[in-house]
């Protein structure tokens, strides 16, 4: 008898209940915006970095993956050293801008805080799969089906829009309406494609219909959705980083409740 | 591992059933008397609107509540209502691109299991016999959207037959395939049919597909119950000239042609080791071929091959990978390459007809849609009226003038998209499977709009699965294998 298996590559990583994923990003991320100073960021950090060789994803896929993170993060932190709240010693003042200690120590804070609670989250969620991920949720957390089923239908029509938005732009030109007035034509296909996303909305949900789907019947799951040992052991990992990362805070007296400095 | 015996078929039954949508004046279907015993394969027919496919998702209960529309008179499968049997009856749409549900082959055809409530130990058995009854032997991880068309709407027959259903309906399962798929869908069809017993209904346009395979043909008449039911030879010698004319393609009564009188002349475009692809990626090289003034040339080849992505680069617009589109003699003073031209320089030189209508449908009403590109070509408003207005008769839109595009019907809106090329009478046009789809009355009407253009001196270059319109109208067919290294086969039809 062949089981439907769950998940495309066999390391644990992929493996792994993409709910534990889930969790394991809220943890970091929970304990993680409670304060705002370097210290804990920077452990948090740290300590990640260090497991990011079992994370599953190779370096040429992290860095295309996680780029908006990498550059979002030092943009923010240079708005914030130019216009942070200043305190300490002002180091520089012209109009609006002032660079101080106060606004440094914020900016350092924030980016370390942004790449430590940004990085993780990219990279668990690069080995989930949106099949598992629907499975946990039902399963394992018991959201409603009917939601999850039908969000993950849905998102199959996501690959669709690709296409349809290239030919779309194609057929435009081809009309001899491609030149130029590029805001109004992006609002013509926007307007284009949500008319053909509807469409073929419409359509996949009569196809899920006819295979029961919204029927009387409870619904059964192909594949089982597991939340066991590898899975605490994920969430387990996520606790002991957020701890020491606000121990090593508390410790240092860096630590500071919600910005309460 | 066994496989339970055949649950056999189940009958339907009709008295006096209707059905109208909800804002709608006339009724979809009306006053419907059938009986189709258990086992039965019956093909249904009816000219387009005739309410089949209103009446394939009644029986697999997909219609909808009163909100939806307003039912009379009584429909059953298998004695019980058939709007509450939903998951009893097997369905199968023409689109295969919004039937696949999931992302894994094994975990679609489990889809519907999965709503029916079949224990999990009893799911992995049902998907493998299914797969094995389509033909599909494809690994459970393998990805669905890899997948061909042919072997998408297997995977829905599959996801289908996994639910052990006692009734299959067809809603035109080989519309949008090319002829390989054609033959795989029809063949894993015969075998289900055979192995499980099911009784079976399939519409379709093009009769010759399922005419082995049915042992009764049904025709409806738009809002008035049946037309016709009988043995299929019986119906089609009572009802053929109706049929045809109904749009539906009949045995032995294909289309006729309409005689050319025109002769190719000189090279519009050229091309001499086109190699053509999408983002960077190379689908295929050493494209040579040439396109003349008044000379059908048929694009043909299994789907992968290239076709749309040729006639995409050839149209400028898509820029070849490797080698250049030559359109001097089209150029009138411009680059020779089509690529190079702005958009407006494209309307009366190169005319595009896209696969997908509603891609290339830019305005509110059918008349505005025709109107746009004699406007983007700066026409005075009575030219673009006279054109407008001779194109909407041409091609009888007439009445649909004021009409969105997005509510025609697929072969209005097929005949639409080929209008909306033609305003600006480019001197070449082409188009992507223009007859996907279609009923014979469409295709008839197709066919003899783009020979009397290539009569008039224009060219035609169609990217086509479509044997009778490469015979019908093609001077040269080029073929396009499916490996990309293989050269293209240039001939006469």
């Amino acid at each position: 008898m062949t089981a439907l298996e769950t998940a495309v590559d066999d390391r644990i990583v992929h493996r792994i209940n993409p709910v534990a994923k889930l969790a394991a990003a809220a943890v970091l991320g929970i304990v993680l915006v409670l304060s705002i100073d370097a210290v804990s960021a920077g452990v948090a950090l740290a300590l990640e970095a260090l497991l990011l060789p079992f994370a599953g994803v190779g370096p040429r896929r992290l860095l295309a993956r996680t780029w908006p993170v990498l550059v979002a993060a030092p943009l923010g932190a240079i708005t914030i050293v130019l216009y942070g709240r200043p305190s300490g010693e002002t180091y520089l003042r012209f109009l609006l801008v002032e660079v101080s200690d106060g606004s440094i120590a914020l900016a350092v804070a924030t980016l370390l805080r942004v790449l430590a609670i940004g990085l993780p989250a990219v990279v668990l969620f690069l080995t989930v799969d949106p099949t598992d991920l629907a499975d946990g949720l039902a399963q394992v957390l018991h959201i409603p089906s009917r939601f999850v089923v039908g969000a993950l239908g849905g998102l199959r029509l996501v690959s669709l829009f690709a296409e349809d938005w290239r030919m779309l732009e194609l057929a435009r030109r081809a009309r001899g309406v491609g030149d130029g007035g590029r805001i109004r034509r992006f609002a013509g296909q926007a307007f284009a494609l949500l008319v053909l996303s509807i469409r073929r909305g419409s359509k996949l949900a009569t196809a899920m219909e006819a295979r029961g789907f919204g029927g009387p019947a409870r619904r059964t799951w192909a594949r089982e959705s597991v939340f066991g040992r590898r899975e605490w052991a994920l969430v387990l990992i996520a606790v002991l980083v957020a701890t020491a990362a606000v121990t090593a805070a508390v410790a240092t007296g860096s630590w500071n409740f919600i910005g309460a400095v | 591992m066994s496989r339970p015996a055949p649950a056999g078929g189940v009958a339907v039954e009709a008295s006096g059933w209707g059905w109208r949508h909800h804002g709608r004046g006339a009724w979809a279907v009306r006053g419907l008397d059938l009986r189709i015993g258990p086992g039965e394969r019956v093909l249904l027919l009816g000219a387009s609107g005739a309410g089949k496919s209103t009446l394939v998702q009644a029986l697999a209960g997909v219609l909808g509540g009163a909100d939806e529309g307003e039912e009379e008179g009584r429909l059953r499968v298998g004695g019980a209502d058939a709007a509450a049997a939903r998951g009893a009856a097997g369905l199968v749409l023409q689109d295969p691109d919004s039937q696949v549900v999931l992302s894994r082959v094994g975990d679609d055809v489990a889809f519907g299991c999965e709503n029916l409530g079949v224990p999990r130990w009893e799911i992995g058995a049902r998907v493998a016999d299914a797969l094995r009854l389509v033909g599909l032997d494809l690994p459970l991880r393998h990805p669905t959207s890899a997948l061909s068309g042919g072997q998408k709407q297997r995977l829905a027959l599959a996801g289908a037959l996994a639910m052990r259903p006692r009734l299959l309906l067809l809603d035109e399962p080989t519309a949008n395939l090319d002829p390989d798929g054609v033959v795989e869908v029809r063949d894993a069809v015969d075998r289900v049919t055979r192995a499980t017993g099911a009784t079976l209904v399939v519409i379709e346009h093009r009769v010759e597909t399922w005419w082995d395979l049915v042992d009764r043909v049904l025709v409806l008449d738009p809002g008035a119950g049946l037309l016709a039911d009988g043995r299929p030879g019986e119906v089609m010698r009572e009802h053929g000239d109706a049929l045809a004319a109904g749009g539906v393609w009949v045995p032995g009564r294909h289309p006729v042609a309409p005689a050319r009188t025109g002769a190719p002349g000189s090279t519009l475009v050229r091309t001499q080791d086109l190699a053509v692809g999408r983002a960077g990626a190379v689908v295929r090289s050493g494209i040579g071929l040439a396109v003349r003034a008044g000379e059908c040339v048929a694009l043909t080849g299994p789907n992968g091959a290239g076709k749309s992505t040729l006639g995409l680069t050839l149209a400028g617009l898509i820029p070849p990978v490797a080698g250049a589109v030559d359109a001097a003699a089209l150029a009138d003073g411009l680059d020779p390459a089509p690529i190079r031209w702005r958009s407006r320089d494209l309307l009366t030189r190169i005319g595009v007809v896209f696969q997908q209508p509603e891609h290339q449908f830019v305005a509110a009403t059918v008349r505005d849609e025709l109107a746009v590109g004699a406007r983007a070509l700066g026409l005075a408003d009575t030219e673009t009226d006279r054109r407008v207005g001779e194109l909407l008769e041409r091609l009888r839109l007439g009445r649909l003038a004021r009409a969105n595009p997005f509510t025609l019907s697929g072969g209005e809106k097929r005949r639409l998209s080929v209008a909306t090329a033609l305003v600006t009478r480019p001197r070449l046009l082409l188009l992507d499977e223009p007859t996907f789809g279609q009923d014979a009355r469409t295709w008839t009407e197709l066919v003899s709009l783009l020979a009397a253009l290539l009569d008039e001196g224009a060219a035609v270059l169609a990217a086509t699965h479509d044997a009778p319109l490469v015979q019908a109208l093609a001077d040269t067919e080029v073929r396009m294998p499916r490996a990309a290294d293989e050269p293209l086969a240039v001939a006469a039809p």
